[in-house]
């Protein structure tokens, strides 16, 4: 919220100047009292406050510490604190820390640079990601590839992998499309001037510093919960910004009601911070340790890791990528949404069968056979629900199924929500008991997640991306349709034979 | 049509969509949840369970920090095949210390719930330097450098606190003498093998990796390895008594 | 707050829901008929499935379901069943003298083909998938023993293991010559060449053959015999045959005189089980090297 300084006479500084100049300037006439210094805004001062408060917690972890990657990382986390510090500080003093307007000549000014940088970022950690997907794919068909090497052996590049792809590629191209599609919908700027920032750079330095805690050997050995206490304390705080950034548009809405897609967004956000708070409840062992010892042991650890990871696919693959579908399909269609009522029944519906499924992948363990039985119920009822999100995407082309023709970004999200039926099929058989007892532990629970994962997430994912870029840019069209039209074509057949459950891992390894 | 009317106060309102979502997503994980640690039945009643030993403890977490649960897992299921090949199915009550559980979910190895006592000392450390030097087709990564990394000793007494904060039965003597207990196990020769051997009867005491003169990281995971699916002694446990 | 009028949709002639949003507009179609009628059924299904199986968690305990169903009895019962089909067998098995074994067409073949699953699951990662052995793990189809080949000696190797924790293991020690300082670091070489020399393995030059087989007759006939033959009442192995267990050369001898490796061959009968353990002594007898 800013505190306006209107009435303070302004402050002759000495713009360009070193940042120590100014500094002195301020302080000097702080002293002397000659002249009332502005104040700086709420949001300014609460970051930076903010900001120094991780910094030195952070600075004296790094001096004090005895393991290296741990320094290695609360420097990093330090340093990124005080350039944050540095740069509120440095638009502060060069008096350009006026608020944007919120319209100009009554549109709305949108603040569309971080959805840049995060589209940016979801187009580099998805290169990264799908790399080394490439790479563990290769060790498990010549295992010399591990190179006897403690940081890039398969068990530590798996996660690398996995993350990468979901929580670096994917989350950015979350918070991007969020950003530009909760903007566009309310017709309201993004709340802040830092805060959109800070939580666009506080995710992606969360993802460096989880990506190189996998490699240097710092994880928790929780699937897709890897990071260490100290990542997620970061994560915690960055995603609190995330949420309240993202509902300061809501709250700042022309149309009095809110747009489908960001009853998604905000089912994904509120979930997966109640998710990762719980299923990462750990004590470090010390604050000088990476180590930490999460509360939950055993069978109840177990419940709540498939708790948490059953809906980081429900919430995070799921939830996010259709809010995604809901934007981006009719606009690309230019067709209004297929069905009102059918987006009411499905969202609760969605959101409220997910959170019991988890047990699927607990199927014939030391789970109590009850819980099982729970799992395995209510994936199956689960089905329709998330169908009733195809159905959504799919029938809203009703009325333009010509464009599929010539638009290929459009072809690609269409694609994707029939890979999302597909996978939401296969995955409700998976569920049952019988057929678990078959699937799981094999290659064939691979092969469902990459219909999902690639299939699904991946193509609407460069869907919204091609439709964001020239969006963007405001540029008509993309550089080249036919290059869309090969990366559609190559990567189609490529995700069929790797989600086909004797695909590529399997051939790689025979 | 009006009961799709009502529907209009959650999209008109953020703090009230917020809270309906809270609501919808709490039920699930609690009905899922919270049972598991009031219902008696979830635990089984066994003998023999006692929390790892320090060298165990560490083994672990370098099973954790390699990832070695990407490819193995540590939950045999109730199947017919699966008892024959892998011994008793995995009971809740053996994993009652594992923090975090490492049930795995994904067999490209073998699962190794009961590898304890398999296989000799000397083939956990041929097969974890070179796994291709025993099994030619296999697709497992090498790591010699558990052979090069001393053991480190730091802190080793906090992760036994923490452990024990949360219920772990750990003594007051074996947390003060964790450290001396950590290197113990794997010097049988050395005058702190004794105290050990009190303090975590029962437990196997080796030169685990075959270099007695130093304690490595290939002690404790070997350690870690030797001693799975060992400690619930099956002939004093009532599965009738167990069943769910 | 603009409130928008509802419309009708030009292409689909369905009504909207009046609200607008960056353009985007939502048609008011009712649920598709077959997709709720789906979802009804599957909670039907889901309905009834609890009924019958062990399901909701109560304040202490858990609905049973009508079935009152055990996936863990279930598997032990299967196990059990299983189990005593085999017994039967594996009784007359037990039984069974090597003759009638291998006279019996019907419990050879069962043998064989238990003895060769258990093989593959537990076995081949020391001595091989074919039972060739590595570095260090005996190859068992050649004829060469170091405890016997003979069916009963067979399943008393693999019951108990050799130097295993079981307390019936074999045990055989072989002292450390050079570590423990019994012998000269030069005396070392001079026995390693000699036993070299009888084995017919390369040697090197400049040793005294001669002074290496005093040595020998002095610390290691004992056990493994003046001919160098081993000795099988003992677990002393052969030192003539090309099968030594750890590398062929005079080297590898002399860091075994220096330090011998003791390798450990576990117990098997408490994991395995008796039948099983005979089939396994079948199969290994069966490979082409068993006397
Ligand atoms: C790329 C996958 C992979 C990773 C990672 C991996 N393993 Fe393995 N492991 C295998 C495969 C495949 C086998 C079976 C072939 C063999 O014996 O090597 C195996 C076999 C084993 C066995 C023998 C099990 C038995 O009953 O025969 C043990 C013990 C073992 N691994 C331990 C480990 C440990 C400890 C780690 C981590 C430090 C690890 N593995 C990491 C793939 C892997
Ligand atoms: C941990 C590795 C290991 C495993 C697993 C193992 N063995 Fe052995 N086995 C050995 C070693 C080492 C020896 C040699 C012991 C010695 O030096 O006397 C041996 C010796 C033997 C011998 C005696 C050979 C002789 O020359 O007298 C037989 C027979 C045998 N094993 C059979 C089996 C069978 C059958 C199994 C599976 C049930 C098995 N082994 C599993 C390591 C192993
Ligand atoms: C107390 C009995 C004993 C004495 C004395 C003894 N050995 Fe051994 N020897 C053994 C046993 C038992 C083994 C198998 C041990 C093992 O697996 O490490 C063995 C193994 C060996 C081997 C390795 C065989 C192989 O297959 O790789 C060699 C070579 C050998 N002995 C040579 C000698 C020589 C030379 C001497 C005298 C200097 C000697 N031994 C004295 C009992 C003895
Ligand atoms: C070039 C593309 C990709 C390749 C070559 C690839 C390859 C792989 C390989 C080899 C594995 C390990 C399988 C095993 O352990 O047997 C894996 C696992 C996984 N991948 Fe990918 N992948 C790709 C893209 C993606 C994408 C886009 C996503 C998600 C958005 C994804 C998500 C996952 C997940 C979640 C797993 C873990 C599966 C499990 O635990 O069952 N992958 N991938
Ligand atoms: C109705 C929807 C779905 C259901 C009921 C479902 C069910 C399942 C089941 C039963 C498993 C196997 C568990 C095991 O045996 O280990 C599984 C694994 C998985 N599914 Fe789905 N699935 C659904 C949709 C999806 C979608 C849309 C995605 C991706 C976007 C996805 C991603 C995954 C992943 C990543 C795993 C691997 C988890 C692991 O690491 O073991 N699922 N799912
Ligand atoms: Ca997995
Ligand atoms: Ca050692
Ligand atoms: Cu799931």
């Amino acid at each position: 919220m800013y505190q306006g300084r209107g009435n303070l006479p302004p402050i002759e500084l000495r713009s360009g100047s070193p940042i120590w100049t100014n500094l002195f300037t301020l302080y000097g006439a702080n002293i002397m009292g000659e002249r009332k210094v502005r104040y700086l805004s709420l949001e300014e001062g609460g970051f930076s406050l903010l900001l120094l408060a991780v910094a030195i917690f952070c600075l004296v972890i790094a001096g004090k510490t005895w393991d290296q990657v741990l320094a290695f990382h609360t420097a990093l986390i330090a340093l990124a604190s005080l350039a944050g510090i540095f740069f509120i500080f440095r638009r502060y003093f060069d008096g350009n820390n006026t608020p944007a307007p919120l319209e100009i000549n009554g549109k709305p000014n949108y603040n569309m640079a971080p959805v840049k940088f995060a589209t940016w970022a979801s187009v580099f950690w998805g290169i990264a990601g799908f790399l080394v997907g490439v790479i563990i794919a290769s060790q498990l068909a010549f295992p010399a590839l591990n190179f006897d090497l403690p940081w890039i052996n398969f068990g530590r590049l798996r996660p690398l992998h996995t993350s990468a792809v979901i929580f670096a590629f994917g989350g950015n191209v979350l918070i991007a499309s969020s950003f530009y599609v909760v903007q566009r919908t309310c017709q309201a700027r993004l709340p802040g001037t830092i805060a959109p920032w800070f939580v666009v750079l506080g995710y992606n330095l969360f993802i460096v510093v989880a990506g190189t805690g996998y490699l240097l050997g710092v994880t928790q050995g929780k699937e897709y919960a890897e990071p260490e206490w100290y990542a997620d304390w970061l994560l915690t705080i960055v995603w609190v910004g995330y949420l309240l950034t993202f509902l300061g548009s809501i709250w700042r809405r022309k149309e009095s009601h809110i747009y489908v897609a960001n009853w998604f967004y905000l089912a994904f956000i509120v979930t997966i911070a109640v998710l990762h708070l719980f299923n990462n409840a750990s004590l470090p062992v010390s604050i000088y340790s990476t180590k930490s010892y999460i509360v939950w042991a055993g069978v109840q650890d177990a419940m709540v890791q498939w708790w948490y990871g059953h809906n980081a696919v429900g919430f995070f693959l799921t939830t996010g990528f259709l809010a995604i579908m809901y934007y981006f399909i009719p606009k690309r269609a230019e067709r209004p949404v297929y069905s009102y009522r059918l987006s009411i029944v499905h969202f609760w519906a969605l959101i409220f069968l997910y959170i019991w499924a988890g047990p699927h992948h607990l199927h014939y363990t030391s789970l109590p056979q009850w819980a099982s039985t729970l799992g395995m119920t209510f994936s199956i009822i689960l089905w329709m629900p998330s169908w009733g999100g195809m159905i959504n995407g799919l029938m809203t082309l009703s009325g333009a199924w010509d464009k599929l023709r010539t638009d290929p970004v459009l072809r690609m999200m269409v694609v994707s929500v029939a890979f999302y039926g597909m996978a939401t099929f296969e995955g409700p058989l998976m569920s049952i008991r019988a057929v678990n007892g078959l699937s799981h532990y094999t290659d064939w629970t691979v092969g469902h997640v990459h219909a999902g994962a690639l299939g699904w997430v991946g193509y609407i994912s460069f869907g919204a991306l091609y439709c964001l870029v020239p969006w963007l840019y405001n540029k008509k069209a993309l550089y080249s349709l036919r290059l869309v039209n090969w990366h559609f074509w190559i990567s189609t057949l490529a995700s069929c034979s790797t989600s086909a459950p004797c695909g590529y891992p399997v051939s790689c390894r025979a | 049509m009006s009961a799709w009317k009502k529907h209009q106060i959650f999209e008109k309102n953020s703090l009230i969509l917020i809270i309906g979502i809270v609501i919808m997503i709490s039920i699930g994980g609690l009905v899922e949840i919270v049972p598991l640690y009031y219902l008696k039945s979830t635990i089984e009643k066994t003998e023999g369970m006692r929390p790892y030993t320090p060298l165990e403890l560490v083994g672990r977490n370098i099973y954790v920090r390699e990832g070695c649960y990407a490819c193995h897992s540590q939950q045999i299921r109730p199947m017919r095949d699966e008892l024959q090949r892998y011994g008793n199915y995995s009971l809740a009550a053996e994993s009652m210390y594992d923090r975090p559980f490492q049930w795995g979910s994904k067999r490209t190895g073998p699962d190794l719930a009961r590898v304890g006592g398999k296989y000799s000392d000397e083939w956990q450390r041929d097969h974890l330097v070179d796994p291709r030097s025993v099994s030619p087709t296999s697709v497992m990564p090498g790591y010699p450098f558990l052979m090069d990394a001393k053991l480190s000793t730091i802190e080793i007494e906090n992760h036994l606190k923490v452990n024990a904060l949360y219920g772990v039965p750990y003594t007051e003597e074996q947390i003060a003498s964790a450290k001396v207990d950590l290197l113990a196990q794997a010097q049988p020769d050395s005058d702190a093998a004794e105290g050990f051997e009190e303090r975590y009867p029962g437990a196997l005491i080796r030169d685990f990796d075959g270099n007695a003169k130093e304690v490595t990281e290939m002690d404790a995971l070997v350690a870690y390895l030797q001693m799975l699916g060992t400690l619930v002694d099956f002939s004093l446990y009532d599965e009738k008594a167990n069943l769910r | 707050m603009a409130e928008h009028k509802k419309e009708i949709d030009q292409v689909s002639g369905v009504e909207t829901t009046g609200h607008e949003w960056d353009g985007l507009k939502e048609l008011n179609n009712p649920l598709p008929k077959w997709w709720l009628y789906m979802f009804y059924g599957s909670i039907v299904w889901s309905v009834i499935y609890w009924v019958l199986m062990p399901s909701w968690p109560l304040v202490n305990g858990y609905t049973k379901g009508l079935l009152d169903y055990s996936q863990r009895a279930v598997a032990t019962e299967e196990f059990n069943v299983a189990a005593a089909e085999r017994a039967e067998t594996g009784k007359m098995l037990l039984e069974a003298s090597l003759d009638e074994i291998l006279n019996t067409p019907e419990l050879l073949e069962y043998a064989s083909a238990q003895g060769k699953v258990a093989f593959g699951d537990n076995c081949a990662p020391c001595h091989g998938t074919g039972a060739t052995g590595f570095e260090g793990y005996p190859n068992l189809q050649d004829d060469s023993w170091i405890w016997g080949g003979d069916l009963d000696t067979l399943a008393t190797t693999i019951s108990y293991g050799v130097r295993s924790e079981h307390d019936e293991s074999r045990f055989a020690e072989m002292p450390a010559f050079g570590r423990d300082e019994l012998l000269e670091k030069e005396e070392i070489v001079q026995v390693a060449n000699y036993v070299g020399s009888v084995a017919g393995l390369p040697t090197q030059d400049g040793v005294d053959l001669e002074a290496g087989k005093v040595i020998y007759e002095e610390n290691c006939a004992a056990c493994h015999m003046d001919n160098l033959k081993g000795d099988i009442e003992t677990g002393s192995p052969n030192l003539t045959a090309p099968t030594y267990l750890y590398g062929k050369s005079v080297d590898d001898i002399i860091a075994q005189v220096n330090a011998p490796r003791h390798g450990v061959m576990p117990a098997w009968i408490d994991r395995l089980g008796e039948t099983t353990v005979k089939s396994l002594a079948v199969y290994v007898h069966s490979l082409g090297g068993g006397q």
